[in-house]
């Protein structure tokens, strides 16, 4: 759009702009947004997310022109659109556009439906695509910062919710500490390679010995703030207060988006400038894996408010795909990839279902809110046991493909401890997921309305369901599009 | 990332080894003035009578009768314009880097690039003036 | 001349003192500021390996690590307000509604 506008005006943009022109035009309709939203009153504020989802549609577009690219770096090589930059930016627009299509009524509900939302939620997509497609220090920091200090903003944007002022406190004091510690890492990483260019800053830490004290402190803080981003253990105390204080369409965001984001730049760091000292970090990283699957899941269990309980679930689920990290083969990062891709579609899933419960009157966020929703609305109840047997990892749905190839990579590599680890960790998870189903579908609904569903819910609740059943039984059309992201060059190198 | 200036910018005789000398002046300056001022309030208390009494225990000590705690909250007003008074001042700090490559850019380009940069700022600007976050008495 | 490892030792300082003004102070405020102390200390690292280097991307990193700091700072404040508002306390222990 931005392109053929300038052309028809006769202006010649440099070929490196259209690399960009996703982000370009998320940005053009954010600030548009903050614009046109002061000439709409009480009644027509949803123009706004009718407009937020034009840029995402119109973003969409430019990246799809990027789709057959391979690696072209552009701007002093500061950013790189690879097939893996292509395949991250599919994934943040999906949830974007999910999230804006379930913001709409849950924003009337609350009484707090501004422009400002959907304008810091694409700003925040803004980030999380540079974060994607940076292949430099200072691009990486800035599309982090970028995205968080939206999300900082985003969980308090129920002003007059105690709960959200304390999860968004907790979020921008905690985030803040840990993106301060993350910089730390970074100001050591341009020390050792003279470069804040990730290929370069790879060749000076293959040069030094893995046990420099600089490159072990630098290994440290980068990793802590990585962890802390994609809330692995010990790093996770954020996430259920962050989940049960933010907007649920928020919730969803943060708990996919925000977390694909940071995998894609966990992704970027250790596959390029921190392959060379594996050996120091992969039982660091095994551990992390085996930990956030133990506190998720058991955590999760004794959770009686449906966002917590997300929220630990989604803990244990970091910790499977970092096992993809761990076993670092082609079939491991493939892994990664789809669990992510699946993720997107069954979490937000299951955080729609609890947009449904929420009414006038009614937060809704309980388990016991969910009683008897098979009578009070069956659609609901089946859409529910799908995505919580997708997040369980249980045929036919999406979700056991993500895990069935992190299995793969963890038994190729002769990781068999960790391979039962992972397995036996089902079980818990079992038996947390069917406790929500059988509120759902076993308890007394006592005098509980009938939720109903909108227009926007009900598109995004299918394109949900859609994709977990369509993925789950003909999955080789979306293992293809994740194992594009192999042929990226920083994985080609290090897979060759 | 910037490419441009990959030789040494500063020159060498600002960093010379002698360097660290000429602050020694300053140093000085700085213990003779701590010497002083320990001297003179050590004297005055070992020397000056004391002869406290309710009135001198007062604060200001000027006869006024203090009213309230001096620690009370500010209005909110004063962090707002902190707040935006911060980051419309970090924003100019893009202008030096800006300035000091200026000739080396082509032609307009950095012209341009820097209109663009000031019409976003603009656009928060205008966002701020039609919030109202700029009128003192709203 | 001052040697480059001089400028990382106070730097490394400086980190350490915000992290332990971080772990420990109970006023939100005072936590913020040393957040602030900790990307301060980022920016000592950048710009003596920067000037170590002779190269100048350090220190362009070191504007962006600034006016990162300012927005978060801004973020930052309009949060604790929000707080203020509907709790009136600053104590990060008082901030029991959600479990730490």
């Amino acid at each position: 759009m931005v392109q053929d506008l300038l052309s028809r005006l006769g202006m010649q943009l440099p070929k490196e702009f259209a690399l960009i022109l996703p982000q370009v035009q998320l940005g053009i309709f954010a600030l548009g947004i903050l614009l046109t939203d002061f000439l709409l009153d009480r009644k027509s504020r949803w123009w706004n997310a009718v407009l937020a989802l034009a840029g995402v549609g119109f973003s969409g577009k430019a990246l799809w022109n990027l789709r057959n690219l391979e690696d072209v770096s552009a701007y002093h090589s500061s950013i790189v659109v690879d097939p893996f930059a292509v395949f991250f930016g599919f994934l943040f627009l999906i949830s974007a556009a999910l999230v804006i299509l379930l913001s709409v009524r849950y924003l009337e509900i609350e009484d707090e439906h501004h422009g400002e939302f959907y304008a810091l939620l694409l700003l925040a997509t803004i980030g999380m695509m540079f974060l994607a497609t940076g292949s430099d220090l200072i691009t990486l920091f800035l599309g982090l910062e970028t995205m968080a200090l939206s999300f900082y903003v985003l969980t308090g944007f129920l002003r007059h919710r105690k709960a959200s002022n304390e999860g968004a406190l907790k979020y921008v004091l905690l985030g803040a500490f840990s993106s301060g510690i993350l910089a730390y890492g970074f100001s050591l990483m341009y020390g050792i390679g003279g470069s804040t260019n990730l290929a370069r800053i790879a060749q000076a830490y293959a040069e030094r010995s893995p046990g420099d004290p600089l490159v072990l402190i630098s290994l440290v803080t980068v990793s802590a703030g990585v962890f802390f981003k994609i809330a692995a253990v010990p790093f996770h105390m954020w996430a259920p207060d962050v989940y049960e204080g933010a907007p649920t369409s928020i919730t969803a965001s943060i708990s996919v988006a925000s977390k694909a984001a940071s995998f894609a730049l966990l992704l970027r760091i250790f596959c390029t400038a921190f392959w060379p000292i594996r050996p120091n970090w992969e039982m660091v990283v095994a551990g992390v894996a085996v930990a956030s699957m133990t506190i998720g899941n058991f955590g999760a269990i004794t959770q009686s408010n449906l966002k917590r309980l997300l929220a630990y679930s989604s803990i244990g689920h970091v910790g499977y795909m970092l096992l993809g990290l761990v076993a670092g083969t082609p079939d491991g990062f493939k892994g990664i990839a789809f669990y992510l891709l699946v993720y997107v579609f069954m979490n937000t899933g299951a955080f729609a279902i609890v947009i449904l419960l929420r009414r006038e009157g009614v937060i809704g966020e309980d388990i016991e809110d969910l009683n008897g929703l098979i009578s009070r609305r069956p659609v609901a109840a089946i859409l529910l046991l799908i995505f919580m047997l997708s997040l369980a990892g249980i045929p036919p749905t999406a979700g056991f493909i993500g895990k069935y190839f992190i299995f793969l990579s963890l038994i190729e590599t002769g990781h068999y401890v960790l391979a039962v680890f992972a397995a036996l960790y089902i079980a818990p998870a079992l038996y947390y997921y069917f406790r929500v189903v059988v509120h759902a579908w076993m308890r007394e609904p006592g005098g509980a309305a009938r939720p109903t569903i909108s227009v926007a819910q009900g598109v995004a609740l299918a394109a949900c369901t859609l994709f977990i059943l369509v993925a789950g039984l003909l999955p080789d059309r979306f293992i293809n599009f994740a194992g594009t992201t192999l042929q990226s060059q920083f994985l080609q190198m290090i897979l060759r | 990332m910037t490419g441009l200036h990959s030789h040494r910018y500063y020159t060498s005789a600002t960093m010379s080894p002698g360097y660290l000398g000429n602050y020694a002046p300053l140093l000085i300056h700085i213990l003779v003035a701590m010497a002083l001022a320990g001297v003179l309030l050590s004297l005055s208390a070992l020397v000056g009578p004391h002869r406290p009494s309710r009135e001198k225990a007062q604060a200001y000590e000027c006869g006024m009768r203090p009213t309230g705690d001096a620690r009370h909250p500010f209005d909110v007003k004063f962090y707002l314009v902190a707040i935006l008074f911060i980051l419309f001042d970090v924003e100019a700090i893009f202008f030096y880097p800006w300035a000091y490559v200026y000739r080396n850019l082509p032609r307009l380009f950095g012209f341009y690039e820097m209109l663009l940069y000031i019409g976003i700022l603009l656009v928060g600007y205008i966002y701020l003036l039609k919030k109202g976050a700029l009128d003192w008495n709203k | 001349m001052i040697p480059t490892s001089h400028y990382l030792v106070v730097s490394l300082l400086l980190f350490t003192t915000g992290v332990i003004g971080v772990l420990t102070r109970r006023n939100v405020i005072i936590v913020l500021m040393s957040i602030e102390l900790i990307l301060n200390a980022v920016n000592i690292n950048l710009v003596a390996f920067s000037q170590h280097l002779a190269s100048l991307d350090g220190q362009i990193f070191a504007i962006f690590v600034i006016t990162d700091a300012a927005a978060e700072a801004a973020v930052g404040l309009g949060i604790i307000i929000a707080f203020f508002r509907n709790r009136q306390t600053l104590l990060a222990d008082e901030m029991d509604l959600l479990r730490w």
